[in-house]
């Protein structure tokens, strides 16, 4: 069960701590949780792991491919391994060996991407992931989470080092502003609904759930009903809650830090072709487009994924 | 090593052998050269090296095989056979549609493999995730990767080679088939390696170079590197492609050999029925 705050505006902790400190939580209850880095533990804080569990703590210096494949390998010992490096490296870069070792062999990896989509900032195109999803999406069985707050990201990472399979979760590494109340639970494959309206249904994935919020707000005010889901799981896609909400509305919106291509965007335009529902329907995303440097507010603006442009491109449906 | 247990190495070896030839002969093409380079290193492992249990596949504590040049797969279906993991009428079931033996090793078909390979290099990051994880779990247990000299063009390799050495992951036995032949010809003329041994040796491993159709040789070299305590260790087994029959260790390109002609399959016939024979002979 979850609950939705009221007051939205104080951020969380960094991200990338609650993740580490979340995997420190999981050690203490299970002797085979493990952690492999690739060079980043001062960038990500894992760090923290080395210090309470050095044993545990596997560094495995630049080199991605090689840190999947080991991961493998201490799955097939038993082990729950948690690896991190930035969105793109975990998935372009690592890919193959993601697929083979850790998929298609059946192996439990558990996988950190950071700095997803206009996040990334200062570190700029080279360093930008707006297609992470989109792979990941395409190879069976994994499973693949967008986190919206610190409240979510710390029950998905707990919860994944309980589960056997291969679990993608991006999220920023710095502080994001809340969505949930402390101690709410989630479902991996369902999507959450955040608020109720009649007009148009606006389902969304991890740290723009707060803008989609925001967006929702506004619009009830200029008297736009909109209905929210923070759709964090986008794989497995939660199929009956999109076609059940989407009866009655006279508009569709998808809204994501990522590509409109593959994505979320893509993910519910196929239910609904998949199902025979015709709806009018926006896509809001990276329209196919490179990344680049900047602030991530700057860079948030630049791709148009603000509050504000959500909420032109709702009004521009209706 | 015992002379009797050397022998009946060398009869393992020659049914290993046997069985490479009778299963690709069966399917009519496969993967021959790189298989049978290994067939004696096989008959090591199975017939002496390995703590294993055919019979109970999933025995906690086992050593462990990755056999990162996945397309071999024929040299170890071969050898789980003749261990016991399966009927050996499995080996006919190679690449048929729903079969336990694809042509790359699958863990999660096949008793006895534990790792699933077949993108290059990629068995040697697994492989010492696999040994560092016996090392965790404090067993006194081994891995062996087995890597192929044209594998090494991988870059992964040599990313795991040195993770294996700083973290001295020293029950990882690294066994590298130097065939000195890949898909396309020499590995000196596709990409040429230099000095494989000198390369292991700077990254950092205890490195012995054998023979790799000298059985006793490589079962000393495997007992040489368990000896070596704070070091990772790698033999480099100098092995010839299609090695113990030799019309296929003539034939210009045998990484995949087609038995669609009667002089292939008249050499494979002939090769069998040798094999047959000295194994006969030992066994009287």
């Amino acid at each position: 069960m979850f609950t939705v705050r009221e007051n939205r505006n104080d951020l969380g902790k960094d991200l990338c701590v609650v993740v580490a400190d979340s995997i420190i939580d999981s050690m203490k209850e299970n002797d085979k949780v493990i952690a492999l880095e690739a060079d980043l533990g001062g960038a990500s804080k894992s760090t923290r792991i080395k210090e309470a569990f050095p044993e545990r703590y596997v560094q495995c210096g630049i080199a991605e491919a090689n840190m999947m494949g080991i991961a493998a390998g201490l799955s097939v010992k038993g082990f729950i391994p948690f690896v991190h490096t930035f969105a793109p490296f975990t998935t372009r870069r690592a890919l193959d060996q993601l697929y083979l070792s850790g998929a298609y062999a059946k192996n439990t990896i558990n996988i950190y991407g950071s700095d997803p989509g206009f996040t990334v900032a200062a570190n700029g195109g080279t360093h930008t992931s707006f297609e992470d999803m989109a792979i990941l999406r395409a190879i069976p069985e994994v499973t693949i989470v967008d986190a919206a707050d610190d409240t979510q990201l710390e029950w998905i990472v707990k919860t994944f080092a309980t589960m056997e399979g291969i679990h993608y979760f991006r999220a920023n590494r710095k502080p994001v502003r809340n969505v949930y109340e402390k101690g709410s639970t989630f479902t991996f494959g369902k999507g959450n609904i955040l608020k109720k309206g009649d007009d148009v249904l606006i389902i969304t994935c991890g740290q723009l759930v707060s803008d989609a919020l925001d967006c929702q707000e506004t619009l009830a005010k200029e008297g736009i009903h909109c209905e929210l889901i923070d759709m964090f799981t986008i794989k497995p896609l939660d199929t009956a809650l999109i076609l059940s909400e989407i009866e009655g509305k006279k508009a569709l919106v998808t809204f994501e830090n990522h590509s409109v291509i593959g994505g979320l965007g893509s993910a519910v335009a196929e239910v609904l072709s998949d199902h025979n529902v015709h709806i009018p329907m926006k896509r809001i995303g990276v329209q196919d487009r490179f990344g680049q440097v900047g602030t991530a507010d700057y860079l948030q603006k630049a791709f148009g994924l603000t509050a504000q442009d959500l909420a032109q491109a709702i009004r521009s449906l209706l | 090593m015992e002379q009797t247990q050397k022998m009946e190495l060398q009869v393992l070896a020659a049914r290993i052998r046997y069985d490479v030839l009778d299963m690709l002969k069966h399917r009519g093409y496969g993967h021959l050269g790189g298989s049978l380079s290994l067939v004696e290193t096989m008959a090591v492992l199975y017939g002496k090296q390995m703590h294993i249990d055919p019979k109970h596949p999933d025995m906690e504590d086992r050593d462990m095989l990755v056999l990162s040049k996945g397309h071999a797969g024929p040299v170890w279906y071969s050898a789980l056979a003749e261990a016991g993991y399966f009927d050996k009428e499995w080996l006919y079931t190679l690449n048929d549609g729903g079969t336990n033996l694809p042509s790359h090793p699958d863990r999660t078909k096949t008793p006895g493999v534990d790792m699933t390979t077949g993108s290059l290099g990629q068995g040697t990051s697994s492989a010492a995730g696999i040994a560092l994880g016996q090392k965790l779990r404090k067993e006194d247990r081994y891995t062996y990767l087995i890597v192929g000299d044209g594998e090494l063009n991988e870059g992964q390799c040599w990313e795991a080679f040195q993770f294996i050495a700083a973290h001295r992951i020293n029950n990882c036995i690294v066994l590298i088939d130097e065939n000195k032949r890949q898909l396309d010809g020499y590995t000196k003329d596709i990409l040429d390696p230099f000095s494989i041994p000198d390369k292991m040796k700077a990254f950092g491993f205890h490195t012995q170079v054998v023979k790799g159709d000298d059985i006793q040789a490589i079962d000393e070299a495997i007992e040489c590197a368990k000896s070596i305590k704070d070091q990772a260790v790698c033999i480099v087994l100098d092995t010839i492609k299609g090695q113990g029959v030799p019309y296929f260790e003539q034939m210009v390109s045998n990484h995949s050999v087609k038995f669609n002609n009667e002089k292939t399959i008249q050499a494979a016939n002939q090769a069998m029925e040798q094999l047959q024979a000295f194994i006969a002979g030992k066994e009287q």
